[in-house]
């Protein structure tokens, strides 16, 4: 459920970097280790921008792998099973090094090739 | 007609952090220590807080109470005269399943900061949403009730990743249920190693003398920060 709030975030974040212009692609990074459903997601976006400038833009989501640390022996590996114990020392102290990312990467916009301010 | 690629790399939810941010600054100007206490519905929260916030040892709390709809939560803690402040998430499409920043903030106007030591916000209930919200809290706490069943941890991460204190309440009903104590240690310990945990029943009452004391000794800390 919360994608609806999440949909409306990635809208302001893109309608801030937008300054007016059409939006038409929205690139967003999202970690494996958030719980968002991807296509729960491209559906309220659809929602939330009917009306603005992202109208009809195409939401592209990237899904980061979870990567982790043991800060104790150093080994780093991808969990495929939610687990945050080192499985080389059994140390539980554990940095992810990615995988909570949910983080606008780019935009595309329609310039309009008169206007006097393109960007 | 052309398109260009802007380049954006910002946090979706930095809007919220910032909000957070100012929520905080003006707890740290009150000397004001946040609890943010999270958990699935009906897994105890506000009996909880009713048992646990009866004596405090002189600690002065405040309470917001976070529903989609209606003030029943915030009413059963009137008995204890402290200030309870409800907020309900309905205005947004079919009632927001979590708190931020800004309800929070929104909040923050009907509380007296001056005369408050430890705020405990209690969050909606649900297992997913609230850990991606913060609302300028110290710490987080998230309550699982043994009703629920010991694989939760494994089925929601996050929220059992994103808190210093796990809760486990109704214990009283352990000799009742299926419930496998050691396997959900085990699966807490695979998502979030070493969490300290506290087995309290808010009904009996056990364990509630422990959560007491965490509770004064966490608010003490910052007063005493205060002081130096």
């Amino acid at each position: 459920m919360h994608e609806l709030s999440l949909s409306s975030a990635i809208l302001a974040t893109a309608e801030k970097h937008a300054a007016g212009r059409p939006i038409r692609v929205v690139t967003v990074h999202v970690g494996k280790l958030r719980q968002v459903v991807p296509d729960s997601l491209s559906f309220y976006f659809e929602v939330v921008t009917r009306g603005t400038p992202c109208e009809g833009a195409k939401l592209e989501l990237e899904i980061i792998p979870a990567l982790l640390r043991c800060e104790s022996c150093e080994n780093e590996w991808e969990p495929d099973f939610p687990t945050f114990r080192c499985p080389f020392c059994v140390n539980g102290k554990v940095k992810v090094l990615s995988g909570e990312e949910f983080q606008v990467e780019s935009i595309e916009v329609e310039e309009d090739e008169h206007a006097p301010n393109q960007g | 007609m052309h398109r260009t690629k802007v380049k954006v790399i910002e946090d979706a939810l930095d809007a919220n952090t910032t909000i957070a941010n100012a929520n905080r600054d003006d707890f740290d100007r009150h000397s004001v220590t946040v609890v943010n206490l999270m958990s699935a519905p009906g897994a105890g929260k506000t009996t909880l807080l009713q048992r646990v916030l009866k004596d405090m040892k002189g600690v002065r709390v405040g309470v917001v109470e976070g529903d989609v709809q209606g003030s029943l939560d915030a009413d059963r803690l009137a008995h204890l005269h402290i200030p309870v402040v409800q907020i309900n998430t309905d205005s947004g499409f079919g009632g927001e399943c979590h708190l931020d920043a800004n309800m929070v903030r929104s909040a923050l106007r009907s509380l007296p900061l001056d005369e408050i030591d430890l705020l405990i916000i209690e969050n909606v209930g649900n297992l997913v949403c609230p850990a991606e919200f913060k609302v300028g809290e110290d710490i987080r706490i998230m309550v699982a009730s043994v009703t629920e069943g010991e694989d939760k941890p494994v089925k929601y991460p996050l929220m059992f990743r994103a808190c210093e204190l796990v809760i486990v309440n109704k214990v009283d009903l352990l000799p009742y249920l299926d419930f496998d104590l050691e396997l959900f240690n085990h699966h807490l310990d695979g998502v979030h190693p070493d969490v300290p945990r506290m087995f309290v029943s808010a009904k009996t009452g056990e364990g509630m003398e422990g959560l007491r004391d965490w509770f004064v000794e966490l608010a003490s800390k910052r007063t005493a920060g205060a002081a130096n």
